[in-house]
């Protein structure tokens, strides 16, 4: 199957949601006239990144009814186009948390909560955050698809938990602010993001796309550059570095088979091995604690 | 100031070469940014111009060829500010980059406004003296802002920043500091990629707040020395020890660390004294980019 892909590389206007909305259906708009089937945002793309204090009043429960979902769920009603928004989360108790949905025929079909929260060097957000607690591979029309937000993929576990929860296809998203210049043609945390990822995408044998906003907030440079690349770890696309843009890609699923073939990491993966070592290192009991 | 050879650092070649290399900069990316940065900085709020006050020096032109190339050349006010005993070179270097760049400039001399409060306090040293410079050039500068109808871009770099080299509420007072994060020998690097003319680039930094007075002079080490030592201490979290360790004079490393922790109340806003439930400057946290 062949997935038109569109990665939406915008700069959010922090703390407008309704500014972020009508940037959301213009570039929705522009996506299905280029025949895009399936639309990511970067992360908190309704909100803007740095929120502070603002984390509380623009803080929502997706779905029917909530003024800014509706008229996404209405962009996805058709069953033509699919979409990734990236959301701060309330939940019934209180708890806010940075969040990723899945649209889909009108409905949200998955939230994905941020479960590793950067609270370090320029990073605030277990601050203002709750962490999120799961890691689940969802259904979609084009295959089983894990969701990520910046940091988490940044530890190995959580792409490694979506591959064997049945994830072929990655869809993460980042609100990244570069850092790090030196002499290289790239950030050095640039560099970074895109080595791990292309990593992921061959050592998981799996199509990972990458969503990273763009703009400024204060001094922070968002630098875009999203990418895809394809189960053999090869780039198939990528978007400018510092501009808004619409990245497209023409993601092929049978690309994932054809390299699980010549490279059957999946099938040999021993997770039982893993699991047995994984419990004997956490026993309480174990040795040495 | 005679320099205190207690303070020279002692770097092997090969260290000093290493440390060299990691100063280097991609001056096209740095370009990239700060441009963009300047555009999207000044635009959010409302505004599409800006003011820059043109010393002569090579951090006000680099921050003038960037915010000329940010916003359009005819959207920059480039304000000379000189006082009676300024060198006479500042004032044509100055004009070299009005020049090249095209941009809107004007002459304000500050004789007139900081010499009664000379004549006040005839005892006032250089260093006063140099303060009420600076900050009478704020004054100037913030005037034009709202006759120009644009944001102050101040020419701080990280060195300066670092060592609070600067006048409080003097040059330290701007919207925005596109260099504040390149170290003197950075901004030299991108000065010389964007055009800043020869005879900026060659000539010993200097505040001019008074005759002969340099930069280096003052400080009593040169950029170049001390911006290998600030790179280990800030960018890649050396201790003082892992400082000395790598060849840095223990007298250096102290002095400049201590010169560092010592200015550390130019770098902070002034403090507010927390006694209600939600405080300004405390938890009362949002971005100066605020719904822009």
């Amino acid at each position: 199957m062949k997935i038109n892909l569109g990665l939406a590389q915008i700069a959010p206007r922090l703390g407008d949601l309704q500014a972020n909305l009508d940037k959301h259906l213009d570039y929705i708009d522009r996506a299905r006239a280029a025949g895009v089937d399936l639309l990511c945002f970067p992360e908190l793309s309704l909100t803007g990144y740095s929120l502070q204090d603002l984390t509380y009043t623009v803080a929502m429960h997706p779905g029917p009814g909530n003024p800014v979902f509706d008229p996404l769920l209405d962009a996805t009603r058709s069953g033509d186009l699919d979409l990734v928004v990236g959301f701060v989360d309330r939940d019934a108790r209180g708890r806010f948390f940075i969040a990723s949905a899945y649209l889909a025929a009108g409905a949200v079909t998955h939230i994905h909560h941020k479960v590793y929260l950067p609270t370090y060097t320029l990073f605030d957000e277990g601050r203002y955050f709750a962490w999120g607690d799961d890691v689940r591979a969802f259904d979609t029309r084009f295959g089983r698809v894990g969701m990520l937000i910046c940091e988490d993929f940044w530890h190995l576990s959580t792409p490694y938990v979506l591959w064997l929860d049945g994830a072929d296809i990655m869809l993460f998203h980042s609100a990244s602010p570069g850092r790090g210049l030196d002499s290289g043609d790239r950030l050095s945390s640039v560099r970074w993001v895109e080595m791990i990822n292309k990593a992921y995408a061959g050592a998981l044998t799996s199509v990972i796309a990458h969503c990273n906003r763009v703009g400024f907030e204060d001094g922070l440079a968002f630098w875009g550059g999203s990418f895809a690349f394809n189960p053999d770890g090869e780039l198939i696309a990528q978007g400018p570095y510092y501009e808004e843009a619409l990245v497209l890609a023409t993601v092929d699923t049978n690309d994932i088979h054809r390299a699980r073939y010549r490279l059957p990491l999946l099938r040999d993966e021993r997770t039982r091995l893993t699991m047995r070592e994984l419990e004997r290192i956490h026993a309480p009991n174990a040795a040495g604690e | 100031m005679a320099a205190d050879t207690r303070l020279k650092a002692k770097l092997s070649d090969e260290v000093r070469a290493a440390l060299d290399a990691k100063l280097e900069i991609n001056t096209d990316l740095a370009r990239k940014i700060l441009t963009r940065f300047i555009a999207e900085e000044v635009t959010k709020p409302g505004f599409k111009r800006a003011v820059v006050g043109l010393s002569g020096g090579i951090d006000s032109a680099a921050t003038a060829f960037l915010a000329a190339e940010a916003l359009g050349p005819e959207n920059v006010l480039c304000v000379r500010m000189p006082y009676r005993t300024s060198a006479p070179d500042s004032l044509a270097d100055a004009q070299r980059v009005i020049d090249q760049l095209g941009v809107p400039a004007l002459t304000v001399e500050i004789t007139p406004m900081v010499e009664p409060l000379f004549a006040r306090f005839p005892d006032m040293d250089n260093n006063r003296r140099g303060n009420v410079m600076a900050r009478a050039r704020m004054i100037v500068l913030y005037d034009q802002s709202a006759a120009f109808g644009g944001l102050v871009i101040g020419t701080g770099n990280k060195t300066e920043i670092l060592l609070g080299y600067t006048t409080l509420f003097g040059d330290s007072a701007a919207a925005m500091l596109p260099l504040g994060d390149l170290y003197k020998t950075q901004m030299r690097q991108l000065s010389r990629a964007m055009g800043v003319p020869a005879p900026i680039l060659d000539k010993p930094p200097s505040a001019d707040l008074w005759i002969g007075q340099t930069d280096e002079g003052e400080l009593g080490y040169t950029y170049a020395e001390v911006d290998r030592l600030l790179y280990l201490l800030v960018d890649e979290r050396y201790n003082l020890d892992e400082a000395i360790e790598r060849g840095f004079a223990p007298a250096f490393v102290h002095g400049v660390w201590q010169r560092v922790q010592r200015n550390q109340f130019k770098r902070v806003p002034p403090l507010v004294c927390k006694i209600s439930r939600r405080t300004q400057g405390h938890d009362f946290l949002y971005l100066r980019d605020w719904g822009l």
